[in-house]
């Protein structure tokens, strides 16, 4: 819903964006970057603290080594180098939630670089180059409302201070916001495969500065760019950038110039403001940390990493496809999550037939779950429960109308599929003479198609199959009806 | 006429005071109460504690009396009444660094080297005055006042650990624990007539040291003599899991390496020691100290450290550019001084600043604060950088050919109050001798060999390469047992 500004579509198609991502995410260590001290979310306002977390005179950072684990997995995790030795550096600046006055992060020496993440678009895959992959520690919260003296007081929370971060920095590679929607989702995927964040958005455990500048078509040289800072989902940068493009060409068109500063985006308004003075212009004064001496990953601890190394979604989506023969889009829905994705194989190992269960649960149980705004975990079928009912349909016992019935049933009332079964187990007819006289009858009434068939339509044969079935309300026994069917229009 | 002084009798050494307290010959409490006594007799002349622990202290002698009388074998340091220089934290006392913006602040933790001592059995007495943040060579500083020298009251004790070399010299401790970035130790060690020394860079835990400048900041005993100070290295040496930087190298027993005799060691002596600006009667009084050594049955080699004269520059920018970081964090949000009449952010943290920081302190900010700065950081921090290393290749290459290094602690003997306060470069020349050490990492002491015709100590400085500790206490203790004892 971004705010719309006078530009026509043909002026903008005039002007090539240019975008880079910076994201922030927030490793699922128990603790601290630095310190003892947990880094769970969600507890009373400074309670975990210590007195390195607040900066006491004489604190000193000690390294933790998980942090470095989960940074070392997310960079091989997304292509990126990793440096055998990185260095700490301090970042300077002053403000209340930031205890030391200074940000321990990497500077010229992270731990990762030139990595990639491939994209899908519209003319097909793209390479997204990653600049580099940082280590940092969070800042505190400052808390300016929902107090009764809001007015006039900021409150501090320091228990996110030196909670793990990694900072990944993407190439200027991408021209669209869409581009940028799907290099973020993809990057949100591949990070939630190796487990080293829940990539909550909500939570702040992921977070995202867009940089974009525009150029027009054909020119080598970037624009001037402006940096939108802190996004909060990813639909939003989207409209972000997609505003903010259109800002700068609006700007360029009536002849000004793009000025190089932070904006902050107002989803309400869909717009984006300048930050102004708050944010400009700042001189961070990088310097090694030298209470850490340098980061050393050795050859053997980086195989070590490598072996809990999960099959990443990609990967994941083409050993699927061939194994399942599913579609890309299939494939897509299946490997959504890591969990889901372990899920889902372990209840094709046991099915009689992968396909026939990927079918089931793409054609009945997403639909559904999805119209009863239901997570899989809370599914009145569960996969196993999918499975019975995968095995059955294979074995030609039950048909997909009553199939589609006990579905229904099991979501209205609340249960697994085997129990409607057992309970409902439709009468199947299953007795030849039967079936064979209600084909004659179809056949009697429907001369035109029995002639199709004859002169080599043969897939007229799904008709009769189908006016037979509704005859018997669905209780047809399908494989023997097709069977029938056949040898009746062939007789 | 001779300036007044406030010297003490021949003071008991570590060994002396354990086995009295072990034997029940002088109790614990009896030495806490004796050292308590004499700092108020004598300390409203000298000003080397700010704030007195006697709770803690007390205590502390009453748990080692009940173990002597228990009959249990006592820690090295049993009832042995030990100062701790203010930028270390020690609970149940404030921690002001010599600061007003500190003023009033209690640590809630000891630092490990305090801890150290404590659990080894030391009393620990109180907090010793300083230069603010550890920042300067007269102990001038001093947001609370000056300490005056022990041996002319009208002269310096050095600095930055004044408070620790005076109350040592003045027998209001009889070790004390100091901190030194560029000679912060040696140098007030050398004006006092104490040993000081300088542990190499990660022999001591910094957990708990309010930092100046983080890759130069170590942690170091001051006593009387070098045993006492071995036996105080050895109780706070060692790894801590609580500092990175601190080494996993194993603590050896400095006494059976004091054991082994001085005889064939090597000793270097820097030409570029000994060049225009040395005080003629300390140039006399170091030149007997080598010929002593040389007596003993060691040798002596000239050598060359070539890039000495670039050592008080290089000092200056990385020093004041880790302490414009370390020092941020004194904002007025958290803790210590606050100005209370800003109305914005902004003029809470300016004025906070200015109120609570002293000249120097603002200086050193400013310095560090312009070195580290966008367009600058090449030419002043990563130059001084590529220095160090230069300087540090200088000692490695040296102690090829030679087992330690002696070289005068400082220029002159204590100087007059007042004398430099208005020179800032003169004033960071009196390091002169002590930075190059502090840069490389290596180890070093300060030991009394002699004294001017006023009768002012002069300090021979021994430096010894990369926890080497035990060659330095051997060299030094020859140094020593030329019976140069203080005055009295």
């Amino acid at each position: 819903m971004a705010a719309t500004t006078s530009i026509t579509p043909e002026i903008l198609a005039k002007y090539e964006p240019v975008i880079g991502l910076e994201v922030h995410v927030q490793l699922l260590t128990e603790t601290k970057a630095f310190c003892g001290c947990s880094s769970k979310y969600g507890a009373e306002p400074n309670t975990h603290i210590c007195p390195n977390c607040l900066g006491l005179p004489g604190s000193l950072p000690v390294l933790n080594y998980r942090a470095v684990e989960f940074a070392v997995l997310a960079s091989m995790a997304i292509h990126c180098e990793v440096r055998e030795r990185s260095i700490f550096a301090r970042k300077n600046y002053f403000y209340p939630d930031l205890p030391k006055g200074y940000q321990i992060s990497q500077y010229d020496k992270p731990l990762g670089e030139h990595g990639w993440i491939d994209i899908p678009t519209p003319a097909g895959s793209k390479r997204i180059g990653i600049t580099r992959l940082h280590m940092e520690e969070d800042a505190g919260k400052s808390i300016h409302d929902g107090f009764p003296d809001s007015a006039t007081r900021t409150y501090v929370d320091l228990n996110r201070c030196g909670t793990p971060l990694i900072e990944i920095v993407s190439e200027p590679d991408m021209r669209t916001p869409d581009e940028a929607y799907e290099y973020l989702t993809r990057l949100k995927e591949i990070l939630l495969y190796t487990g080293v964040s829940d990539c909550n958005m909500e939570e702040g455990s992921l977070r995202c500065d867009a940089n974009v500048s525009v150029r027009p078509r054909g020119q080598e040289e970037f624009g001037t760019k402006a940096e939108v800072k802190n996004v909060n989902s990813f639909r939003f940068v989207r409209a972000a950038l997609e505003y903010e493009i259109e800002r700068q060409v609006e700007v360029i068109e009536t002849g000004g110039r793009v000025v190089q500063e932070s904006r902050t985006w107002n989803s309400q308004e869909g717009r984006t403001y300048s930050m102004r003075s708050k944010e400009q212009a700042h001189d961070y004064r990088y310097f090694p940390e030298p209470d850490l001496p340098p980061l050393i990953v050795s050859a053997e601890w980086k195989a070590e990493i490598a072996k809990s190394m999960p099959e990443l979604p990609e990967a994941r989506r083409a050993r699927m496809i061939a194994e399942y023969d599913l579609t890309e889009q299939d494939a897509q829905t299946l490997t959504a999550t890591r969990e889901f994705a372990d899920t889902f194989e372990a209840s094709a190992k046991k099915a009689k037939s992968a396909k026939r269960l990927t079918n089931l649960y793409l054609s009945e149980l997403t639909g559904r779950l999805k119209a009863a705004g239901l997570e899989l975990a809370q599914s009145p079928v569960t996969m196993d429960g999918l499975v019975v009912a995968s095995d059955l349909a294979e074995k030609g016992d039950l048909s997909s109308r009553q199939l589609k019935q006990i579905f229904d049933i099991a979501f209205e009332k609340n249960e697994d599929f085997p129990v409607v079964y057992e309970r409902e187990k439709p009468q199947q007819i299953s007795d030849p003479a039967e079936l064979e006289s209600m084909i004659d009858q179809i056949i009697a009434g429907n001369p035109k198609q029995v002639e199709q068939y004859r002169a080599g339509k043969k897939t007229v044969a799904a008709f009769f199959v189908g006016q037979v079935m509704r005859l018997s309300k669905g209780q047809a026994n399908p494989a023997l009806l097709n069977e029938l069917v056949t040898k009746k229009l062939d007789a | 006429m001779k300036p007044e002084s406030v010297l003490t009798e021949k003071p008991p050494s570590i060994d002396c005071i354990r086995r009295q307290v072990a034997d029940g010959t002088k109790t614990a409490q009896a030495f806490a109460e004796e050292t308590y006594a004499r700092i108020g007799a004598v300390d409203s002349r000298i000003h080397a504690y700010l704030a007195l622990s006697r709770e803690r202290a007390l205590q502390q002698a009453k748990k080692m009396d009940a173990m002597a009388k228990s009959g249990q074998t006592l820690p090295p340091l049993a009832g042995v009444p030990v100062g701790i220089k203010d930028v270390l934290n020690m609970q149940g006392a404030p921690a002001t660094a010599g600061s007003k913006i500190l003023a009033g602040y209690h640590p809630p933790y000891d630092a490990t080297a305090v801890q150290r001592l404590e659990a080894a059995g030391a009393i620990l007495l109180g907090k010793l005055n300083c230069d603010e943040f550890a920042m300067g060579s007269s102990n001038e500083n001093s947001a609370y006042g000056p300490v005056r020298n022990p041996h002319a009251l009208d002269r310096v004790p050095g600095g930055s650990s004044g408070g620790s070399a005076a109350a040592v010299a003045a027998g209001m401790a009889v070790g004390t624990l100091g901190t030194d970035t560029g000679g912060s130790i040696r140098q007030p060690a050398s004006f006092c007539g104490v040993v000081g020394v300088l542990p190499t860079y990660g022999r001591v835990s910094r957990f708990g040291l309010i930092a100046f400048a983080s890759s130069l900041d170590r942690i170091g005993p001051f006593a009387n003599t070098v045993l006492d100070c071995a036996t105080m290295l050895g109780v706070i040496a060692g790894h801590d899991d609580m500092d990175a930087t601190s080494s996993a190298l194993p603590v050896p027993d400095y006494a059976a390496e004091m054991a082994k005799p001085v005889e064939g060691l090597r000793i270097g002596v820097p030409t570029e020691y000994f060049a225009d600006g040395l005080d003629p009667e300390v140039r006399a009084a170091i030149e007997g100290g080598i010929e002593k050594l040389r007596g003993e049955g060691c040798t002596i080699h000239p050598i060359s450290l070539p890039h000495t004269r670039y050592a008080i520059p290089t000092y200056y920018v990385l020093a004041t550019a880790e302490a414009s970081a370390n020092l941020a964090r004194f904002d007025g949000v958290r803790y210590g001084y606050r100005a209370e009449d800003a109305n914005t952010l902004s003029a809470m943290y300016r004025r906070s600043r200015d109120g609570g920081f002293g000249a120097e302190v603002k200086r050193r900010i400013l310095l560090g604060t312009y070195a580290l700065s966008a367009g600058y950081y090449d030419a002043y921090y990563r130059k001084a950088q590529q220095v160090r290393r230069l300087l540090t290749q200088d000692f490695l290459n040296a102690f090829e050919q030679v087992d330690a290094i002696v070289t005068p602690t400082a220029p002159t003997p204590a100087f007059k109050l007042g004398e430099k306060t208005d020179d800032p470069v003169a004033m960071y020349l009196a390091d002169i001798y002590t930075v190059t050490a502090s840069l490389a990492g290596i180890c070093g002491i300060s030991v009394p060999c002699g004294h001017s015709s006023e009768g002012l100590p002069i300090g021979m400085q021994i430096l010894g390469k990369h926890f080497n500790e035990g060659t330095v206490f051997r060299v030094a203790q020859g140094v020593e047992q030329q019976g140069v004892m203080p005055v009295s």
